[in-house]
């Protein structure tokens, strides 16, 4: 088995570092035969993104923009593509993976004969490995190129990470690291009772109920993304759902921000739109936190947070797309918090008691089955 | 009522009529314009100085161009009070001026210098620079008003003959003049003068210093009067050097005092007189302090006709006066009065003219009643005539202008345009306009506006003038320069504008401003349209010159690393693709080439100027305020702005040969000789002489002349 799987990673480099010579390739005859060198790179834009309606996730549309290098917009862009594939190229060869910040240190120098950097900061430099997984066809791991672990898992599962099992239910108070490549032939599910997934947002109210052992008393798993979940983060909740079975609760902030992880996490991202196969939950559900909580609740006026400007913006944006657009739901639950004009963190119900989300607010949701989806 | 007037008459003690008319005389002109010396330029010592020699060098040039003399002028300015204080505001300076033109016959002397309004330039039509007959008498009667001296007057008429020596003293009485010494002398030019200083004897040793070979005829005008001088704007100088701009075809001579007056309040009304710096003539040069504006072209302005009036020019009553000194002198029909006084008038205009007048073609001219008169001239303006004819006028036209500016002015680029003649009240005139912008030019001060009439500069009364107005009045934001509302535009910009006509309404005697008619108006800012455009062309092509060049510059900087990586990764060899996008990104930014050729030179297009109009200097190229404005947000810039090149600067070139030293740096030729104007292409010089002039101290021998750097027609490049 162990050697099947290098056989193929073999193969999948081969593969891999093929495309990239190809890319190469092109450039140079561009070059030597005096036609201006361009990169065609699949565009990951909110216009290039299809809504599938039947599978309930976005897809990437198979339109492209042209990279030319003679072309002021485009030119820096143009070389740092190719340091990046000069880079990745070079990673495979050595077998070797590295960070994000890794790549983006490996291509940062002053161009040669001026104090420009070919790279500023990392986030002129991911977008850029972005594009050529797109480019390529080629995914991250395939590029050999890893993000940090973020978000975290505790709950009645046990799984196998490169060989060493997990039990993720002796994971003390940090729970399991969520890798940011989580594939079967990195990570495998031995042994899972848990019946469900609670998703919360944030770390700190992942600790809350870890502190609380909410996942021992619902026989569930417990994880967060920090946020916008990472690839890794989704990924694996993806694999879950699918190979297991669990349904995925998210307990999310009522806010655009919150909406929109939640509807990320359902049916992918527009900048990701070409892996959401392997990413989006078309079923998974929200909890709350919901604009009618702050009555139901009867939560202190302290915990309202206004609404900017851009918040309403936002709102009717995500309002607006053909996911929610037809949803009543989901219409009347954005109408209901810009009606309310503010917003509510999850932390908030911690007005009421420390433990209130976790003994009283999700068990009675739970049980009544009120959620959105 | 009546026992009212009586009484305040009796108190009063009014004058009667009769009383009255004992006092009541005539007024000599020269009483009037002693009086009232202002009205002719004489208003304080300064302007004294500078107005009397305008006079005399006018004079001289207008005297050379009639006899079809090459004009070879001297100006001597000597100090007569060289020990006063320094606090002294002014001083006593003998001025003489001499030329090489025709001479003044001997019983003309005493009218033209002892007589105000005596002139011969008054009552014809044909372009000159005096026109009044007041000028040179006017300059006599201030210096006998202000130090009690006559005029020295040599002139020599014939050149075999002797020399007229003649000194008078205006009675200004009787506007006649008063000679106190009259003999027939050798000695021309005066010998005296070769000896003044060290400068005037070096330069004398070697000819060129009032020879008698090219002083043959002429005259030689000295007066002596109360004055100041002190160089910047409106001065002696300034006059000179620009006088040398408008006429190429002289060579003058100047000889200033040995003591400059020290600036003080007086000096403060004439601020700004420094900045004039910029706009020296450099194409002088200096020997032990004798400054010479050498000739920049050896032909004579094209020579002039003189015309008769046009009808349409004419007023109803000179037309009555004209019909009457023709029955007085001719006694012919109306029909040969008509062709014979008027321009453009054809027998079969002059018969339609005589039946419109009610009168046949045998009418006698002086049987015309005033009635018919008056149809005649209604029928004037009714009539469809050919304009005046436009050989009274001798325009400097572009080439000269652009010759004139070029060595006036350091700047990078220059454009004229000479529109065709054009009539206001019948008279003929034609417009010329030129503009100098960039190199040395002062970025942010308002324009400078240099004015001309008949190849006069006009120094004083600006805002009066109606060049300047016309300058205001053109919209130079379209031609991608700063004008604030109702003002000069602002920016390394100067702006020449030259009126020729037969006659040139001056505002005052003083001749300081052309008086506003609107065709005059009209036709000036044509022509500085014309010029602006030819500006506004080359700023956008500067721009996109310098925007290809940011370009390649962006492009360069990253073929280096992509050839690198895309090596690296197929294992080619990383120069030849270098060198293949290198040819490429050359390509792709070519425009930004048209300065990086042999010498940094854009040279295509026409060969001659005169169809352009236009004159390039690169080298004087630099970043001004303008390119800021244009490559300001909308254009385009890369993602991320390399801080290695300052805004402005120039482009990074692909020749090492490149990196000139910036063009403020560059020395210009002091010394261009005349023949600094022949087609020729100057190589850069090995020396590099500095830009201003030592007088401390002053070289016997001229230094060595480097070659001229500038050269005009095929040096400069032209687009
Ligand atoms: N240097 C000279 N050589 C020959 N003739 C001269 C010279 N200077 C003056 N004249 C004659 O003397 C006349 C009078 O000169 P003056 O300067 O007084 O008047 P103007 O030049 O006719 O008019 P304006 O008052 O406009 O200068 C001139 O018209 C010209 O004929
Ligand atoms: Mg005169």
């Amino acid at each position: 088995m162990a050697k099947k799987t290098t056989h193929s990673i073999a193969e999948r480099d081969a593969r891999t570092q093929h495309k990239i010579v190809e890319l190469a390739k092109d450039i140079s005859k561009m070059t030597l035969s005096g036609r201006e060198p361009q990169l065609s790179i699949p565009t990951r834009t909110k216009s290039n993104t299809l809504w599938n309606r039947k599978k309930g996730i976005l897809e990437m549309g198979d339109g492209t923009a042209d990279r030319p290098l003679f072309d002021l917009k485009t030119a820096k862009q143009f070389m740092q593509t190719m340091l990046h594939a000069s880079t990745i190229k070079d990673l495979i060869e050595a077998r070797k993976t590295s960070s994000l910040r890794g790549v983006f240190y490996k291509a940062k120098h002053t161009v040669a004969g001026t104090k420009e950097n070919t790279f500023d900061t990392q986030d002129e430099s991911d977008p850029i490995l972005e594009d050529l997984e797109v480019a390529l066809g080629a995914l991250r791991e395939e590029l050999h190129v890893f993000a940090e672990n973020r978000g975290s898992m505790v709950g009645n599962i046990t799984i196998v990470d490169k060989g060493d099992e997990i039990d993720c239910r002796r994971m003390g108070s940090g729970g399991y690291a969520l890798p940011s490549i989580v594939e079967p032939d990195v990570i495998q599910f031995k042994k899972c009772e848990a019946k469900f997934i609670l998703h919360v947002e944030k770390g700190t109210v992942w600790n809350r109920f870890n502190e609380d052992r909410f996942w021992e008393k619902h026989n569930c798993i417990l994880t967060h993304g920090a946020g916008q979940p990472p690839r890794g983060c989704r990924r694996l909740l993806q694999r879950l759902n699918q190979e297991l079975g669990l349904p995925i609760i998210c307990v999310l902030d009522s806010d655009p921000w919150g909406h929109y992880i939640y509807s990320v996490i359902k049916q992918g991202s527009i900048s990701l739109a070409f892996e959401s196969t392997r990413l989006a939950i078309p079923e998974a559900k929200f909890l709350g936190i919901r604009a009618k909580d702050f009555r139901q609740c009867g939560l202190d006026d302290a915990v309202k947070i206004d609404l900017t400007e851009n918040d309403i913006k936002r709102a009717r944006e995500i309002a607006a797309y053909p996911w929610f657009e037809g949803h009543k739901g989901w219409q009347k639950e954005i109408q209901a918090m810009l009606t309310n004009g503010f917003k509510m963190e999850v932390e908030s119900l911690i007005t009421k008691d420390i433990s209130y989300v976790t003994e009283v607010y999700v068990p009675e949701r739970l049980k009544a089955k009120d959620w959105l989806d | 009522m009546d026992a009212v007037s009586e009484t305040t008459a009796k108190r009063r003690k009014g004058a009667t009529a009769e009383e009255l008319a004992t006092r009541q005389r005539d007024i000599s002109v020269s009483e009037f314009f002693a009086k009232n010396r202002h009205l002719l330029g004489f208003d304080n010592p300064r302007k004294a100085l500078l107005t009397a020699v305008k006079e005399a060098v006018d004079n001289s040039l207008d005297a050379c161009e009639e006899a079809s003399i090459v004009p070879e002028i001297a100006v001597i300015i000597e100090d007569l009070q060289p020990e006063r204080p320094a606090s002294a505001k002014s001083s006593r300076y003998r001025l003489t001026v001499i030329d090489n033109g025709p001479g003044i016959v001997r019983k003309q002397v005493e009218n033209i210098f002892g007589r105000l309004l005596y002139g011969s330039k008054f009552h014809r039509l044909k372009m000159s620079r005096g026109q009044q007959g007041i000028g040179i008498s006017a300059a006599g009667m201030y210096g006998l008003i202000t130090t009690g001296r006559p005029m020295v007057i040599h002139t020599k008429p014939k050149a075999g003959g002797p020399a007229h020596h003649i000194e008078l003293a205006m009675n200004t009485k009787t506007n006649r003049a008063e000679v106190t010494t009259d003999d027939e002398v050798k000695d021309f030019p005066p010998a005296r003068l070769a000896g003044l200083s060290s400068g005037t004897k070096a330069l004398s040793a070697e000819g060129g210093f009032l020879s008698t070979e090219a002083f043959r005829t002429g005259t030689s005008v000295s007066i002596e009067l109360e004055g100041r001088y002190q160089r910047g704007r409106g001065s002696v100088d300034e006059f000179l050097e620009l006088t040398a701009i408008a006429n190429p075809h002289a060579r003058i001579t100047f000889v200033p005092p040995s003591r400059e007056s020290s600036e003080d309040d007086e000096g403060s009304i004439l601020a700004g007189a420094e900045a004039s710096a910029a706009t020296r003539a450099t194409a002088t040069t200096e020997t032990g302090g004798v400054v010479i504006y050498p000739r920049g072209v050896h032909e004579l302005p094209p020579e002039t006709r003189e015309i008769q009036p046009h009808p349409k020019g004419i007023e109803l009553g000179i037309l009555l006066q004209m019909l009457k000194d023709y029955e007085a002198t001719e006694k012919g029909s109306l029909f040969k009065f008509l062709q014979e006084r008027f321009c453009r008038v054809s027998s079969a205009t002059a018969a339609q003219m005589c039946k419109a007048a009610g009168a046949t073609s045998r009418t006698r001219a002086g049987d015309i009643e005033a009635p018919q008169a008056e149809k005649l001239f209604q029928f004037f303006q009714e009539v469809r005539l050919p304009p005046p004819p436009t050989d009274c006028l001798a325009p400097i036209g572009v080439r000269q202008l652009l010759a004139g500016l070029l060595k006036g002015v350091r700047a990078e680029f220059y454009a004229a345009s000479s529109r065709s003649a054009e009539v206001y009240r019948g008279r003929p005139f034609q417009i010329e306009a030129a503009i100098a912008f960039g190199g040395d030019l002062p970025a942010d001060d308002p324009a400078r506006v240099i004015r001309f009439a008949n190849r006069v500069p006009l120094l004083f009364q600006q805002s009066a003038c109606s060049s300047f107005k016309a300058v205001l009045e053109t919209g130079w934001k379209n031609y991608n320069l700063q004008q604030p509302r109702g003002s000069l535009p602002a920016g390394p910009i100067v702006i020449m504008l030259h009126m020729a006509s037969v006659w040139v309404p001056f505002t005052s005697e003083s001749k300081e401003a052309i008086a506003d008619y609107d065709e005059i108006r009209k036709e000036m800012k044509l022509a500085l349209m014309e010029c602006g455009r030819k500006l506004g062309t080359y700023l956008n092509k500067r721009a996109k010159m310098r925007r290809e060049g940011e370009r390649r510059d962006v492009f360069e900087r990253y073929i280096g690393e992509i050839a690198k990586a895309v090596s690296a990764i197929t294992g080619e060899d990383a120069k030849r693709l270098y060198d293949a996008l290198h040819a490429q990104a050359k390509r792709k930014t070519a425009v930004a080439d048209q300065q990086l050729d042999e010498d940094g030179r854009v040279v295509r297009g026409q060969e001659d100027p005169d169809d352009d109009g236009v004159i390039i200097v690169p080298e004087a190229m630099t970043g001004g305020p303008v390119d800021e404005a244009m490559s300001g947000p909308q254009s385009e810039a890369p993602g991320r702005r390399p801080a290695t090149r300052a805004p402005g600067e120039r482009p990074a070139r692909a020749k090492p040969a490149a990196s000139s030293p910036p063009a403020k740096a560059l020395p210009r030729a002091k010394h261009a000789s005349p023949k600094a104007a022949s087609p020729k292409r100057a190589s850069k010089p090995a020396s590099k002489p500095s830009g201003k002039p030592a007088p401390a101290a002053p070289p016997k021998v001229p230094p060595p002349r480097p070659a001229p750097r500038r050269t005009f027609p095929d040096g400069p490049t032209l687009f």
